[in-house]
C-alpha cells in the first residue's frame, strides 16, 4: 500500500444536529500504519465524526482530506479504499452471508468466490456461508460484516464500535486483524468505549471532555 | 480491478430481484391487492356492462396507482433501517447508478407484474380484448413514471417512522397527470378512437422521469443519509 504521509486529515470540524452542537472544532490525523482510537461517552459525537469521516455526513464548518485532497472532491476514489463498518452488521437477513458479501464488495472491487470465502474463514464464520443472515447470532453477524471490510482490500478502516456482540475469542481475533492492518500499512479510526491495548502506534482522541 | 458502472447496476439490479424473490409474498400481496380492489367494482356497481365498461378505464387506472405505492415505501427502507443504504452509498459507484437500478427492479417486480395480470383484471370489467394491447402499454408507461416519482417520495421518506402516508400524498398528487392520460388511452381504446396522443403524452412524462428522477431520488436520499 503506497500511502502518503498526510493520509487522512479532519481539520477544525463543526457539526450541528438542530440545535445541538455535536462535533465541536474536531482535528484528528491518520497516517500510513497508525490507529486513531476515539472514544467518549455517550451522546458526544462519536458516531457522527465516523460519518464525518466516511463523506456520509458533511461537515457544516472543517475540512476532510484524504491524501492532501477534500474527500468531497472526488468522493468515489476515497470510497474505494474506503472500509466502514457501522454499529450495524448491514446484512440482508434474506441473503446468505456469501451472498451479502458477493453484491457489497461486487460493487467495490472485482472478487471470487474463494477470496470471500477465504475472508469468512479468516474470521471464523466458514460455516455460516451459506446460511441466511438472519439466522445469524449477532456476534457472528459482526464477524461476517468483519469479514466484508477485510474483503474490501481498504487502505483506510472506519470502525464503529467493532468489539460489540463478540465474545473473548472474537476481541482477540478482532484485535489480531487491526493489528495486522496496521502493520502492513493501513490505516484505521476506531470508535470503542474500552482501552483496545493493540501492539501498533495508537493515538487517543477523547470527545467530549 | 476497479468495477464499472453497468456492472455495478447489473449487481444491484440483481441483488434486488433476488431479494424480491425470497419474500414472495411481499412480491404478490400488491398484486394480489390490485387483482381484487378491481374485482370489488363489478361486484358493487349494477350489472349493466355498458356502465362497468364506461368505468373500468378509471377503476384499472386508480387501483393500479394504489397497488404500486403499497410497495414504494419498502424501495429504500429495509436498506435504511439495516444500514446497506450506507454501505451501498459508500460502494465507491456514486449513488445515481444504485438509485438507478433499484427503482428499475422496483418497477420490474411491481409494475411489470402489474402489466402482465391486468389482461385478467381486463376481462373483469369488461374491457373489450382490442384494447387489452393500448391498456398494457399505457399502464407499463404509468407504472415506470410512477416508480420515479416514487423513488423521490420514498427518497424523502426514508427517513421517517410513518413515511408510507406522507409517502402518497407527496406521490399522488403528482401521479394525476398519469390518471388522466393513462385513463384516457385506455377509454380510447376501448370506444375505437385514436390512443395516440393520449399515449404520446404518457410516454413524454415517462422520459422525463427516468431522466430527471434519478438526480432528484438520489439528491432526496442524500438528504436523508445526513
Amino acid at each position: 500500500m503506497n500511502i502518503a504521509a498526510d493520509g487522512l486529515c479532519v481539520e477544525k470540524v463543526h457539526v450541528w444536529r438542530g440545535d445541538r452542537h455535536v462535533l465541536k472544532n474536531v482535528s484528528l490525523q491518520v497516517r500510513a500504519g497508525e490507529l486513531v482510537h476515539v472514544s467518549g461517552p455517550n451522546g458526544t459525537g462519536k458516531t457522527t465524526l465516523l460519518r464525518v469521516v466516511s463523506g456520509l455526513l458533511r461537515p457544516e464548518q472543517g475540512t476532510v482530506a484524504w491524501r492532501g485532497k477534500s474527500i468531497a472532491s472526488s468522493p468515489t476514489d476515497y470510497q474505494s479504499e474506503l472500509a466502514y463498518a457501522s454499529h450495524e452488521a448491514a446484512l440482508k437477513g434474506d441473503l446468505t452471508a456469501i451472498e451479502n458479501l458477493r453484491f457489497m464488495v461486487g460493487l467495490k472491487r472485482r472478487v471470487t468466490l474463494s477470496e470471500l470465502q477465504a475472508c469468512l474463514a479468516r474470521v471464523g464464520v466458514a460455516e455460516c456461508a451459506d446460511l441466511p443472515a438472519r439466522v445469524l447470532s449477532a456476534g457472528q453477524r459482526r464477524r461476517v460484516a468483519m469479514a466484508r471490510v477485510l474483503a474490501f482490500r481498504a487502505s483506510l478502516w472506519l470502525l464503529d464500535e467493532p468489539f460489540t456482540n463478540l465474545d473473548a475469542s472474537g476481541s482477540q481475533l478482532m484485535s489480531a486483524l487491526l493489528e495486522e492492518h496496521i502493520d502492513k500499512g493501513g490505516l484505521a479510526v476506531v470508535v470503542a468505549h474500552h482501552d483496545l491495548n493493540l501492539a501498533v502506534p495508537t493515538r487517543h482522541l477523547g470527545l467530549g471532555g | 480491478m476497479s468495477v464499472g458502472l453497468s456492472e455495478a447496476f447489473f449487481l444491484v439490479l440483481r441483488r434486488e430481484l433476488r431479494l424480491s424473490f425470497r419474500r414472495p409474498d411481499q412480491l404478490l400481496q400488491p398484486l394480489v391487492f390490485f387483482l381484487i380492489v378491481t374485482t370489488l367494482f363489478p361486484l358493487g356497481l349494477s350489472v349493466q356492462l355498458s356502465l362497468l365498461r364506461d368505468m373500468a378505464p378509471g377503476v384499472l387506472w386508480v387501483a393500479a396507482l394504489l397497488s404500486s405505492l403499497l410497495s414504494l415505501d419498502s424501495l429504500f427502507k429495509s436498506d435504511a433501517d439495516d444500514g446497506t443504504l450506507e454501505q451501498l452509498a459508500l460502494a465507491g459507484q456514486g449513488l445515481n447508478v444504485i438509485v438507478i437500478a433499484k427503482t428499475l427492479a422496483h418497477w420490474l417486480v411491481s409494475g411489470a407484474a402489474l402489466v402482465l395480470v391486468s389482461p385478467i383484471v381486463g376481462t373483469a370489467l369488461a374491457i373489450p380484448e382490442a384494447a387489452f394491447a393500448t391498456m398494457m402499454l399505457s399502464l407499463g408507461l404509468g407504472t415506470l413514471t410512477l416508480s420515479w416519482l416514487g423513488a423521490i417520495g420514498a427518497g424523502l421518506t426514508v427517513g421517517l417512522k410513518r413515511g408510507n402516508v406522507l409517502l402518497s400524498l407527496i406521490v399522488l398528487p403528482l401521479a394525476m397527470p398519469l390518471l388522466i392520460f393513462g385513463a384516457g388511452a385506455t377509454d380510447r381504446a376501448i370506444s375505437g378512437t385514436s390512443t395516440a396522443g393520449a399515449l404520446y403524452l404518457l410516454a413524454a412524462l415517462c422520459v422525463l422521469t427516468c431522466t430527471l428522477a434519478p438526480f432528484a431520488a438520489t439528491a432526496a436520499l442524500r438528504i436523508t443519509l445526513e
